[in-house]
């Protein structure tokens, strides 16, 4: 069962093909990369994975339905959360206040029952107040759920976005180059994270990347593109032999 | 469950603090010490509070600009005072005005719908424009439209707006606005104001909230208007010009954008304070004082008096009881 497929996905801009015949699949619980030089239509394809653009061939089915057409807000609700490759996050409000925000689709009670305090009210408020806190604990967080999330460190920042993704439930994380900008440390920091939340959380995970070391580390399979077309696909070893994939980045 | 019981005292302080403020009043009106010329300004005190707390939904929750709340104003002034004059159902005053005032504020509301679905597609400098020139698009509607009075306006509207229904009104508008911001709602309003696209990212669906927010405040201008209507018992179209937009704003900016208890500090000191220089020689500068007030403000205190914060009245208590408790130990 592949919960994301890509079939025959094309994008284009007046007459720039950014993105031609791409396909490929995740796997339930796969993490997949996706790399390519600068300009290889790698973001692109992600604005189309998300619903930020709508692709004007093939189709996209997530967990066997097609998303396109959807808003970015439906998509999250099906269950497909990103990050941003320069973190978005909240910044005027703290860091719990960022997790809950992510809660609302799992949320029901509407406006006059918060008018009013309802019973039902009542009972979501603190059941997404402690799952928001567990999900912290589980990032290891919880002594900063207080502060605002523009005084985070960078490394933390980052963390923070991932867990405000997961908060909306997602069956696939989107992760749109988690390590740009990061120093050694940090990335080892963050690669770490990704495969806990793997192992935790149960989830996909699409991840592109530029760093190599991080793509390689992690991935199971890799998916490369250039000029916005799938030139290889396989596990890391067979892309660092691919003789495609070396002249895409090192040139002929 | 410690938190839980803390906001309900919370409750009771704040209920309390309310019900004191009214009886201060009341105890001051009957003993003469507030006069009738006082209690007028304290009426467009309460008219300014709930524009300024209804442009503080927009403004400082949603983080959008809009520069029109006059032009809602207007609707729910007309509107109600339309209703009060054409379909009189012999019902008691109060309850005629609330009905009245439920219906301005209606049209308002939905005018708010109307108007925010084209124009919340766009952002920041564009929806300034917008709303502004939509402001003045109502007020030159109203002007041509004879059933409405035209520019002689609308006259021998019953004065049915008095200090009991504006307080109550004014207090259960800030407690709805308080009440929405701090649940899911709120939350998908205040993370449009920090971040539209992680917001849609994060599943809320951001145009809907937009719209929701712009319908909510055009109800409460419509409902301030119509109360303003039935205050002055004439209104006309000049009434509700451009320039009672950027008052309302200025109460905003003033008080802190994105603080309620702040558009309340920031509508009481800008209505007292051009009433307060009404003596002696410095009468005719009494507006250019209020600017140069609002200037020095701005360079020592750019994010208003209260910035983003809001009184609390809990808070402000376990404050002072900190400060007492000093002091009495201090001798031993």
């Amino acid at each position: 069962m592949n919960i994301l497929e890509l079939k025959n996905i094309g994008i284009s801009f007046g007459g720039l093909k950014a993105v031609h015949n791409v396909n490929f699949k995740i796997g339930e619980h796969e993490l997949l990369g996706l790399i390519g030089p600068n300009g290889a239509g790698k973001t692109t394809l992600f604005n189309l994975l998300t619903g930020i653009y709508r692709p004007t061939e093939g189709s996209i089915l997530f967990d066997g339905q097609s998303i396109i057409g959807l808003k970015p807000s439906q998509i999250v609700k099906l269950g497909a959360a990103r990050t941003f490759q320069n973190i978005r996050l909240f910044k005027g409000l703290t860091v719990l206040e960022n997790v809950k925000t992510a809660f609302f689709h799992r949320m029901s009670y509407n406006t006059f029952s918060a008018i009013i305090r309802t019973k039902k009210f009542r009972e979501e408020e603190i059941a997404i107040e402690e799952k928001a806190i567990a999900l912290l604990k589980i990032f290891r967080m919880e002594s900063m759920i207080h502060q605002d999330a523009d005084n985070l460190p960078y490394g933390m920042q980052r963390k923070l976005e991932i867990a405000r993704a997961l908060a909306t439930n997602p069956k696939l994380l989107l992760l749109d180059e988690p390590a740009a900008g990061m120093n050694p440390q940090e990335t080892k920091e963050l690669m770490e994270t990704i495969l806990m939340v793997k192992d935790h959380f149960n989830i996909a995970i699409l991840l592109i990347e530029h760093d190599m070391n991080l793509v390689m580390g992690i991935c199971e399979r890799i998916v490369v593109v250039d000029y916005g077309q799938v030139i290889a696909t396989g596990t890391p070893e067979e892309i660092k032999t691919n003789k495609r994939v070396i002249g895409a980045y090192l040139g002929e | 469950m410690d938190k839980n019981s803390i906001s309900r005292l919370g409750h009771l302080e704040n209920t309390i603090g309310i019900f004191i403020i009214f009886g201060i009043m009341i105890a001051l009106m009957n003993a003469g010490m507030i006069n009738r010329y006082h209690q007028g300004i304290i009426i467009v005190i309460f008219i300014n509070i709930i524009l300024a707390t209804s442009l503080n939904f927009i403004t400082g929750c949603l983080g959008e600009l809009a520069l029109g709340h006059a032009g809602f104003m207007a609707i729910g002034a007309y509107t109600a005072s339309f209703v009060t004059l054409n379909m009189n159902l012999g019902l008691p005053g109060t309850v005629q005005l609330i009905i009245s005032l439920l219906l301005g504020g209606l049209l308002a509301g939905i005018f708010g719908i109307i108007i925010g679905i084209p124009v919340l597609r766009l952002e920041g400098d564009y929806l300034a424009i917008t709303t502004l020139g939509f402001g003045e698009m109502i007020r030159v509607a109203i002007f041509n439209l004879d059933f409405l009075g035209g520019a002689r306006g609308i006259f021998g509207i019953p004065r049915l707006t008095n200090f009991n229904v504006i307080f109550w009104i004014t207090v259960i508008i800030i407690f709805v606005l308080f009440r929405i911001i701090r649940s899911r709602h709120g939350r998908a309003i205040l993370a449009i104001r920090e971040n539209v696209i992680a917001a849609e990212s994060v599943g809320i669906p951001t145009v809907f909230y937009k719209i929701f927010t712009f319908a909510i405040s055009a109800f409460i201008a419509g409902v301030g208007g119509g109360l303003l209507a039935h205050y002055l018992t004439i209104i006309d179209p000049k009434t509700f010009n451009f320039a009672y937009s950027i008052d309302i704003l200025i109460f905003v900016v003033l008080g802190g954008m994105g603080s309620f208890t702040g558009a309340v500090i920031g509508a009481i000191i800008l209505t007292i304070m051009p009433e307060f220089l009404r003596v002696g020689g410095i009468q005719e500068y009494r507006f250019l004082i209020k600017a140069i007030l609002l200037i020095i403000l701005m360079i020592f205190r750019p994010k208003g008096i209260l910035g983003r914060a809001e009184f609390s009245l809990v808070q402000t208590l376990e404050f002072i009881k900190c400060k007492i408790f000093k002091n009495a130990k201090k001798p031993t």
